[in-house]
């Protein structure tokens, strides 16, 4: 079990968290409720980082609505109480300073922006898509590629890949390091937590982890074009042994992941079937991600030699 | 000879779209003929098409955006209707190829020719009026800007009959929108109808600051400005600020496109994040540009209705210029996802969770004013209500999303478009319908009729309400935007539930429609001729209704805020008796030409048709050049025919009371 990354580094800098854990759960129930069973989706979290990022939402939204209950409550109650008609109501026609009132109106907020302030400063640290998750098992590695309209998967340690499904242990970290070989994409599994955009001749990175074995959905978060509706994955999350079985499935697919093949996935194409590849090129994630195998090579020199 | 245009552009085997086209056509049509059948055209072409006159060009960009809303909403019930349809197996009854057009097509209409001619529309009628001018500094700029603003409406409308329209989402990230992967017409539609309509914007904008700063009516000083005033001084110093970058950035788009460029483009050093970055650099601050003038809007709305002075007004300023700067400090909260790392994420997050806390307090402000008001519920004052309730939910997610890894899991989901409708319709919306419906009597004379518009109100806000929150939950479930179909059947019945909400808003703007046509029938009856129907506190109710071309027969002097409340407490009225002569521009129909110009412009960039884009341009810069040399210093409204005007409203007045 990874340990969690939201969490106080020590009780008296972080007095809040206690608040953090509790509030959450009865919100939770809240919430699930109104969602009418709470199933799939990033308010139940199948992994550390989903789970901390609902708390995150959670402890976020209940601190605010002690600003927001009292303004929607105000509106009604001084809407109701002074209308023209109730000639009972007080009428002070030139009231409009008083010290007092706006000295709250300015410090309660600013009270509670405080607090958002040292979480957001601090979350955004601790949940910082690349940061490695801390975990005594050993990260998988998973290079990705967006393509129109299918993910590339490339596992460089077990030289291994596949198209839209990647497999991974149980409460083992994951290191993606994503690009895409067309257009803008978000690397995105719900359940688990981060997305990420996938972006041609950058890399970008994401530390994922499963806590319960299950298949997940994987999606593509930011618009790509026509195919983009069916650009999804499942993102399996197995036991270490049905882990090694499924890479043993994959090699056994006997269909190595070349150039060649690469050029026919680049073609665009929709809701493209599971595929395995028995091994990948080892230099095809760098070659992609440098713009290598575009029709201008911009890679003879240096860094594709090494 | 015409470029990349045939006959083949014209989408006539699409019966959706050659419906929506034959539609608008026998609409434009019927009206065209109805001027004509009625002989007005002389009248409309020298009155209102060439007119420099700030009240007749606010009153046309207020139905220019009026007529776009209707557009864009028909796209908007297209998608909830594909979306509630389009679940498991089937596939809807709008494939990607034209779903993809019609959600940016709404986004593109709804944000810079609904919203932005709206508000500009408000400003351009108001703020002359607040500060006790006769017009805008430069009349004729105003005209070329709403033709501007037009010519780009007119463009982008023309896509749908002609070619194809974007198939991007509404700000056209690269490299999607590189001819690699959009190599048709509609991203050349959105660069130059955006272009055009940009330079429109950014005139109006310079227009407004120099009209605020040099001709108040003496006394004003900024401190006794109206809020309203304000606010529309900040959104002009945002347009100044922000369009240059929207301009420069499609700029250099079209380089690629056109010139084989890379600034954007996957290849050869181009870099798609550089305009992610510019484009929220101008599209943050277009968020506030929206906004601020509405806020505005509320301020005075508030301060009327609950009859008192506005609570905290130095607070307010100060909130408003707060706003103002900080809003070009948090465009990377669009983009938490790029992996900026930490510290820049953080940095942008409370940046923009800061932004809460001047609104908060203007929100804070506005509830202070009614407290121990005496408040009449007229329609814009129910509006107002309304803002003040969504807007604070609005504002709530907003905050939720500025938290970098609360947005690591919400950032392109419904839940995103449900908080920004939130804000958008919750408070732009809202605030148009109210400042609609607050100075539609100063425009016409007369006041909208009361009971529709309560009506048009309910099935607004419960409208809204049935069809954004169940996008709140479609977020928490996973659904991410832009989305064509899909097979989880979880989704559906909320996606039916707001397709539901989307009906309800239809019947708001059925109610709307049904309330113009019967408050114009009915106009005698709802007559105002004391020109100040609410018993308002600022300047532009001190002149009669509708306000005479030169609105104000002597330039009022200020001594307080609240200018006008401050002059009927102390009942200064007297009958007029002898004035001067006022002198007043002449229209001009150059700003029409030169706007056709940029259609013809447009339109043969699109298609590569040359010989006629270089015809244009030159006509364009021959128009410009030519009104230079224009000798036509305006004219003198008589002596005579002030005094008369004057002293038939003022005894209209004594009469009325």
């Amino acid at each position: 079990m990874p340990a969690p990354l939201f969490r106080p580094a020590s009780p008296s800098r972080l007095p809040r968290v206690s608040v953090c854990r509790a509030a959450p759960v009865s919100l939770a129930v809240g919430v699930c409720l109104l969602l009418g069973g709470c199933s799939g989706g990033v308010l139940d979290p199948k992994g550390q980082i989903g789970a901390d990022e609902r708390s995150i939402i959670l402890f976020a939204t209940a601190i605010m609505l002690i600003v927001v209950l009292p303004v929607i409550c105000m509106a009604v109650a001084f809407a109701w109480r002074y209308r023209a008609s109730n000639r009972d109501a007080t009428y002070t026609p030139e009231w409009a300073q008083s010290t007092r009132v706006e000295a709250v109106v300015w410090l309660v907020p600013c009270a509670i922006i405080a607090a958002l302030a040292t979480l957001t400063w601090i979350s955004a640290h601790r949940l910082d898509p690349y940061r490695p998750i801390a975990s005594a098992a050993e990260p998988v590695t998973i290079d990705v590629v967006a393509l129109n309209w299918k993910w590339l998967f490339i596992y460089p340690e077990l030289n291994i890949a596949t198209i839209n499904e990647i497999a991974f242990p149980v409460d083992t970290p994951v290191d993606f390091r994503i690009t895409s070989g067309s257009v803008m994409n978000s690397f995105f599994i719900p359940e688990l937590g981060s997305q990420v955009y996938a972006m041609a001749g950058m890399e970008t990175r994401l530390s994922l982890v499963a806590g319960e074995a299950g298949s997940y959905e994987g999606i593509s978060a930011n618009y790509s074009g026509a195919g983009f509706s069916d650009m999804k994955f499942r993102a399996r999350a197995m036991s270490p042994t049905d882990f090694d079985r499924w890479v043993e499935d994959a090699r056994r697919s006997k269909r190595p992941l070349e150039v060649e093949a690469y050029r026919a996935l680049e073609q665009p194409s929709r809701s493209a079937a599971a595929t395995y590849y028995s091994s990948a090129d080892p230099h095809l994630f760098q070659a992609i991600l440098h713009g290598c195998l575009a029709a201008a090579d911009p890679c003879q020199s240096s860094e594709m030699k090494r | 000879m015409l470029g990349e245009l045939t006959l083949s552009a014209i989408p006539y085997t699409n019966p959706i779209i050659m419906g929506g086209v034959g539609f608008m056509t026998v609409l434009v049509a019927a009206v065209l003929a109805m001027i004509t059948w009625f002989g007005k055209w002389g009248y409309i072409w020298s009155e209102w098409l060439t007119s420099v006159d700030h009240k007749r060009l606010g009153v046309m960009y207020v139905i220019l955006a009026q007529v776009m809303l209707l557009r864009g909403f028909i796209d908007a019930a297209m998608m909830r209707t594909q979306l509630a349809l389009a679940s498991a197996d089937s596939p809807g009854y709008l494939p990607p190829e034209h779903y993809d057009q019609i959600f940016t097509a709404h986004g593109v209409i709804m944000i810079f020719f609904m919203a932005m001619p709206f508000i500009v529309g408000l400003m351009n009628f108001v703020v002359p009026l607040q500060i006790g001018a006769r017009d805008v500094a430069f009349p004729y700029l105003n005209n070329l800007s709403f033709w501007l603003t037009a010519a780009g409406a007119l463009l982008i409308n023309m896509s749908l009959a002609i070619g194809s329209f974007a198939r991007t989402g509404w700000l056209a990230y690269p490299p999607l929108s590189e001819l690699a992967y959009s190599p048709d017409v509609g991203v050349d539609y959105y660069i130059w109808s955006l272009q055009i309509a940009g330079v429109g914007t950014l005139l109006f904008g310079v227009n407004m600051i120099a009209t605020i700063l040099k001709m108040r009516a003496p006394g004003m000083s900024l401190m006794r400005m109206p809020i309203f005033t304000w606010a529309s001084l900040c959104t002009n110093v945002l347009i100044v600020a922000a369009f240059p970058v929207l301009t420069a950035t499609l700029g250099m788009l079209a380089l690629d496109r056109y010139l084989g460029m890379h600034f954007f483009t996957n290849d050869l050093g181009g870099n798609a994040m550089m305009y992610v970055n510019l484009i929220w650099t101008w599209g943050h601050p277009e968020v506030y540009i929206l906004i601020l003038p509405l806020f505005g809007v509320y301020s005075e709305v508030v301060a009327t209705f609950s009859a008192k002075p506005l609570f905290g007004y130095n607070s307010i300023v100060y909130a408003t210029v707060a706003i103002t700067v900080l809003s070009f400090l948090v465009w990377v909260h669009h983009f938490f996802t790029m992996g900026a790392g930490g510290d820049v994420n953080a940095f942008f997050g409370i940046t923009t969770m800061v932004i809460s806390i001047p609104t908060g307090v203007k929100l804070f402000n506005w509830l202070f004013t009614m407290y121990r008001g005496r408040i009449r519920f007229a329609t814009p004052m129910l509006w107002t209500v309304g803002f003040i309730i969504t807007f604070t939910l609005g504002g709530m997610t907003g905050v939720l999303m500025s938290i970098p890894p609360a947005d690591f899991v919400l950032h392109n989901s419904l839940f995103l478009v449900a908080h920004f409708h939130n804000v958008i319709i919750g408070g732009v919306v809202f605030g148009c319908f109210a400042g609609f419906a607050y100075w539609f009597p100063k425009a016409t004379g007369f006041c909208l009729d009361e009971r529709l518009g309560r009506w048009a109100f309910g099935c607004w806000f419960v409208g809204f309400y049935l069809a954004f929150m169940p996008l709140y939950v479609l977020g928490f479930l996973g659904m991410t935007r832009r989305l064509n179909h899909y097979d989880n059947p979880a989704w559906q019945p909320w996606l039916i539930l707001a397709a539901v909400g989307a009906a309800v808003v239809l019947a708001g703007i059925v109610f709307q429609i049904a309330q113009l046509v019967v408050s114009i029938r009915k106009r005698e009856e709802n007559r105002d001729v004391t020109g100040d129907p609410w018993d308002g506190r600022t300047l532009e109710w001190a002149t009669a209704s509708p306000p005479p071309t030169y609105n104000f027969a002597e330039l009022p002097v200020i001594r307080a805020r609240d200018a006008w409340w401050r002059m009927k407490q102390e009942d200064i009225r007297r009958e007029p008796t002898t004035f001067q002569p006022i002198h007043m521009p002449n229209n001009t129909g150059t700003g029409f030409f030169i706007s056709a110009f940029s259609v013809a412009l447009g339109f043969a960039l699109v298609w590569h048709i040359w010989w006629l884009a270089i015809v244009a341009a030159a006509a364009i810069i021959g128009a410009t050049i030519a009104h230079s040399w224009n000798a036509d210093h305006g004219y003198n409204v008589p002596a005579e025919e002030v005094t008369r005007a004057e002293v038939r409203h003022f005894r209209q007045l004594v009469w009325q009371e």
